[in-house]
């Protein structure tokens, strides 16, 4: 006996939403990322005046300087959606655990010498307060800001920088064989010590910032791409170099982080700044009047945390930022 | 002719979709035919699955064994390296 399998194509008539063919001007089968984003931002019909403003609607193009013609265009290089990122994270988070049981069972960290441990405890630990400041700010940006290829990602970045701060708190127990000596010591250099005013002030003069936009220039293009690279590149370098290889496992999250966040953030920047001369203009006023207040507050972070190397290793920072800016066509 | 053409077949999926963009891209002598949840990639002498361009749509790191994930079937000598993954008939 024969038995035939018939197998039947059924031809779709569409192959993606009619919403992301309009954007990407093609019928064309779309990734997951492009059928998450476009179309999804709430644009009419809205039936509630916001409270805290009278002459805005709840999700409003004029609460940024910045004006683009589809905002949908401001997409995310990374192409994440819930779905990918949390995927993602998922990974980066068994590696992280790992490194830490690996750190935490050779007790690493107890053979630190002690005046070397003092320093990662002085110049790590309160960053905790810096990223809960760009956990705030990142809130903001997905709620004044337009858009959902960039409020999706300002929302993410939000609850990554949550995670960062929950990654230096842990460093901090395990640095104090789990009292939370190390952490409140921190805390009170943050609020008091007066090498950590300057960028105390930094963090709050964001947090009262009105324009997301601007925010998104202060907080993750500026500040982030000064720190990040001082403390967990040239900072972890000079530990290594000192034989102490466990901050950078510890860190190595991170590291890894920063590397997408500035793929992101410069994509961004990119795509605004084309758009018309005036953006340009406008982004790189907010990069000048940032800038400045960003490295005078990283100052005595860079000396505390190298020595007499610190200034040479903020000017390498401050090169990289350049370069990057260069890049987007911000200057 | 016909002795010297190479095929992949690749399952029809989301994951699938970047690395049948690529191949399209690369590899102008490439004829996709779609078959019920999988399809079909011939070509003459060669056909080459970039990592660059992979990861250039999806937009992260991708190692070419990846395509094992979603490989159904292929015809050829097999040439790999960290950079590409190319069938081969010469």
């Amino acid at each position: 006996m024969q038995v035939d399998i018939k197998s039947l194509s059924i031809k779709p008539l569409r192959n993606t939403f009619d919403q992301v063919a309009r954007f990407t001007g093609t019928d064309k089968s779309a990734s997951r990322y492009l059928e998450a984003t476009i179309g999804v931002q709430p644009e009419t019909n809205f039936h509630y005046q916001p409270l805290w403003s009278k002459d805005r609607a709840i999700y409003d193009k004029r609460n940024t300087a910045i004006v683009m013609a589809d905002w949908y265009r401001l997409l995310d290089p990374r192409q994440y959606y819930y779905g990918a990122w949390t995927i993602a994270r998922s990974r980066q988070q068994d590696g992280a655990e790992r490194n830490f049981s690996f750190v935490e069972k050779r007790a690493m960290l107890a053979a630190i010498p002690p005046d070397l441990k003092a320093r990662i405890a002085h110049v790590l630990l309160p960053l905790r307060h810096v990223e809960y400041a760009a956990n705030l700010n990142n809130c903001y940006m997905g709620a004044y800001g337009y858009g959902v290829s960039v409020t999706q990602a300002t929302m993410m970045c939000a609850m990554d920088r949550l995670g960062i701060a929950q990654y230096i708190t842990r460093i901090g127990l395990m640095l104090d064989d789990g009292a939370d000596r190390a952490l409140k010591a921190a805390k009170s250099a943050w609020q008091s010590d007066p090498e950590w005013q300057g960028l105390r002030e930094l963090a709050e003069n964001m947090l009262v910032t009105k324009d997301w936009f601007e925010l998104f220039v202060a907080q993750n293009v500026v500040l982030d791409g000064l720190l990040y690279p001082l403390v967990y590149q040239s900072f972890s370098a000079e530990l290594n170099a000192a034989g102490q290889t466990s901050f950078a496992m510890l860190t190595e999250f991170m590291n890894e982080w920063f590397d997408e966040h500035v793929r992101w953030c410069n994509q961004v920047l990119k795509i605004a700044a084309a758009e018309s001369p005036e953006n340009r203009a406008q982004l790189a006023q907010w990069v000048r009047k940032w800038h400045p207040q960003a490295v005078a507050a990283l100052q005595p972070l860079a000396r505390r945390a190298l020595g007499d190397n610190g200034a040479a290793a903020l000017e390498a920072c401050v090169a990289q930022l350049a370069e990057r800016l260069a890049k987007s066509a911000v200057h | 002719m016909n002795e010297k053409m190479v095929f992949l077949a690749l399952q029809d999926n989301e994951d699938a979709r970047p690395i049948r963009e690529s191949i399209e891209a690369d590899n102008p002598l490439a004829v996709i035919t779609q078959y019920p949840g999988v399809y079909k990639i011939d070509a003459p002498g060669r056909l080459v699955v970039n990592r660059a361009s992979v990861e250039a749509r999806i937009g992260r790191a991708w190692n070419p064994q990846d395509i094992h994930l979603t490989l159904v079937s292929l015809s050829g000598n097999i040439d790999e390296t960290d950079d590409y993954f190319a069938l081969e008939r010469k």
